[in-house]
């Protein structure tokens, strides 16, 4: 716990003046395509605010998933008959269409990995031993996810490279000197979460590509937090990778991307091994398949890459700037009403936000926080987010978070504030 | 919005009153068994320290921080084993782990009254916040099993 914890009040004149009561679509309408919003938690309708962690699922990825079942399943990229087929002209659509989710070139730069977390650990096995050697250099930040730290400081230790860390600031975001003051000759990589897990920060991205494309490095962007939010344009980012998972993007949980522009994943050596991405194996040695089937071994997870696919198209249907619109929305009116609660302070005051707020209760633990509020049918996030070297700068042990998605509501969010106010009243 | 029966089953007077005054909350420096519950999940600490002589614990006291429910559990922790024996103490042990954790019974256990301690028995509509009261009791168990020496040599 080495500096004081970051408390900025954000002021009522920093939020924007534009007050929606309601979305651009149907949010009644869009409620009912998710089943479990009509759970009853405790004797409560469920809130559910812990979105960050993952999201729930429309009705059209549920029935994505179980048609591939019903109608469409076999090995992707093996049989001749009809079925398999069917599932490879599937599965190769839905890779089509992450790439356009993405603004990728191509769809062979789209890997299908688990989700964020295979995706960076598949930049740093497979790009990472192959580029980076003893002395050089990996440039993180210090809001970083443990998912966006730990593969880059095992790699650091493999190979007797560095890891370095670019600081925040007090309000929460990453200044630009302290990226370009950390790049160096030896520098071969920068990783960045595109928006903080913890704080909600989104990362001047584009800034951030250059400060490192002019050091001769490479930018990979951990995406999960931006992609059921943001515009993503992975061209226009500048950046070289891109992870994103689906689960955080109304997609099932098993299924996420890695975009990595064409000659660079086409360079990689494959990381993990086995059948289905080869040209041709003895004994003596093995010629692999090009990229991106050279990185995913293995029977494919044909309904997850499916469900996905139907995530995205429920997005797109919306619109992200219409869902980014009104989670901004309901980020405001939960910001005001935080503001409102004695003994709040509220963690980072980025001046660019996604739909998300973490904050701590004066003498009451995050843990307590979450307990009254889920004995409400409220549904949030406590502990240190995956993100401990945060926790350490922030100065505390914990924190709450609460994350909005395109299907809450403002009563949700009135619902929180009521719940913090009664927590502490129980705990006075 | 009014706070359900169940939560102030786990939300009691005598809990909230242990965390709000913990008792026996300080280091313990003749202490000759030591050991620390963590939990990673939530960053809660708890530091056990007793004082054991001749089979009996003369004093108890702990450090640290946590939620509600694991400082008070440590408070009450440190209230219910001091005067007993090391014996005594992991029948308690034994009988606060299957009211709370709903850990089976050690066969041989003895009836033990949990008196105060039967506050935490709400804890259980809560599975995930059983590790919290029982952070405590596991340094408890620990701290039992230590071998004196090499606790010293800490």
């Amino acid at each position: 716990m080495s500096a004081a914890a970051i408390v900025i009040e954000t002021s009522p004149s920093e939020a924007s003046d534009e007050r929606l009561d309601a979305p651009a679509y149907d949010l009644d309408a869009v409620r009912a395509e998710f089943p479990i919003l009509r759970e009853i938690v405790r004797g409560r309708p469920l809130a559910y605010l812990d979105n960050a962690a993952t999201t729930q699922k429309p009705e059209r990825v549920i029935a994505a998933v179980a048609d591939c079942y019903r109608h469409g399943y076999a090995n992707v990229a093996r049989g001749v008959h009809a079925l398999a087929e069917r599932a490879t002209v599937a599965y190769e659509e839905a890779r089509a269409k992450v790439a356009r989710f993405l603004g990728a070139e191509t769809s062979e730069e789209i890997v299908f990995v688990r989700g964020t977390t295979e995706a960076i650990n598949l930049a740093a096995g497979s790009w990472g031993k192959a580029n980076v050697a003893a002395g050089d250099e990996i440039l993180i930040t210090e809001l970083e996810h443990h998912a966006n730290i730990l593969p880059w400081q095992r790699l650091c230790e493999e190979v007797g490279a560095r890891l370095v860390v670019a600081p925040i600031d007090e309000r929460g975001e990453v200044p630009l000197e302290g990226i370009a003051a950390r790049l160096s000759p030896r520098t071969r990589l920068a990783a960045v979460a595109h928006v903080s897990n913890v704080l909600g920060t989104v990362l001047p991205v584009r800034q951030i590509a250059d400060l490192v494309h002019g050091a001769g490095a490479l930018l990979l962007v951990d995406g999960p937090q931006a992609a059921p939010h943001l515009e993503i344009d992975v061209r226009a980012l500048g950046c070289d990778f891109y992870a994103f998972s689906g689960h955080k993007a109304y997609g099932p949980s098993g299924i996420g991307a890695l975009w990595a522009r064409r000659e660079i994943l086409a360079a990689m050596p494959p990381w993990q091994t086995g059948g289905g991405i080869v040209h041709r194996v003895t004994f003596a040695g093995t010629e692999y398949a090009e990229a991106p089937t050279r990185f995913e071994p293995g029977t494919p997870n044909l309904e997850g890459v499916l469900g996905l696919a139907a995530a995205i198209d429920f997005i797109e249907s919306l619109g992200r700037p219409a869902i980014a619109t009104w989670e901004k929305a309901l980020t405001e009116r939960a910001l005001d009403r935080l503001a409102g609660i004695p003994g709040l302070r509220l963690l980072g005051a980025p001046r660019e936000r996604a739909s998300l707020v973490s904050f701590v209760l004066d003498g009451i633990h995050p843990h307590d926080v979450a307990t009254i509020l889920d004995g409400f049918g409220i549904a949030v996030r406590v502990g240190h987010l995956c993100a401990q070297p945060l926790m350490a700068r922030l100065g505390v042990p914990a924190v709450v978070r609460a994350s909005f998605a395109l299907y809450n509501t403002l009563d949700e969010v009135e619902a929180l504030a009521a719940g913090l106010a009664k927590a502490r009243e129980v705990f006075r | 919005m009014s706070v359900s029966g169940e939560m102030r089953d786990l939300y009691q007077d005598l809990i909230l009153d242990h965390t709000r005054k913990p008792r026996n909350f300080h280091d313990l420096p003749q202490a000759n068994r030591r050991a620390e519950g963590h939990n990673p999940l939530c960053g809660d600490r708890i530091s056990l320290a007793l004082d054991v002589q001749a089979d009996q614990i003369r004093e108890a006291a702990f450090e640290g921080s946590g939620c509600a429910i694991s400082v008070a559990s440590a408070s009450m922790l440190t209230e219910a084993v001091t005067g007993k024996s090391v014996d005594e103490a992991r029948c308690l042990l034994g009988a606060f782990l299957t009211q709370t954790a709903g850990s089976p019974a050690i066969a041989g256990d003895r009836q033990v009254e949990l008196g105060k301690l039967a506050a935490f028995a709400g804890v259980r509509e809560f599975p995930m916040r059983v590790k919290c009261a029982t952070l405590a009791w596991r340094a408890l168990e620990a701290a039992l099993a230590s071998d004196e020496t090499a606790v010293r040599t800490q």
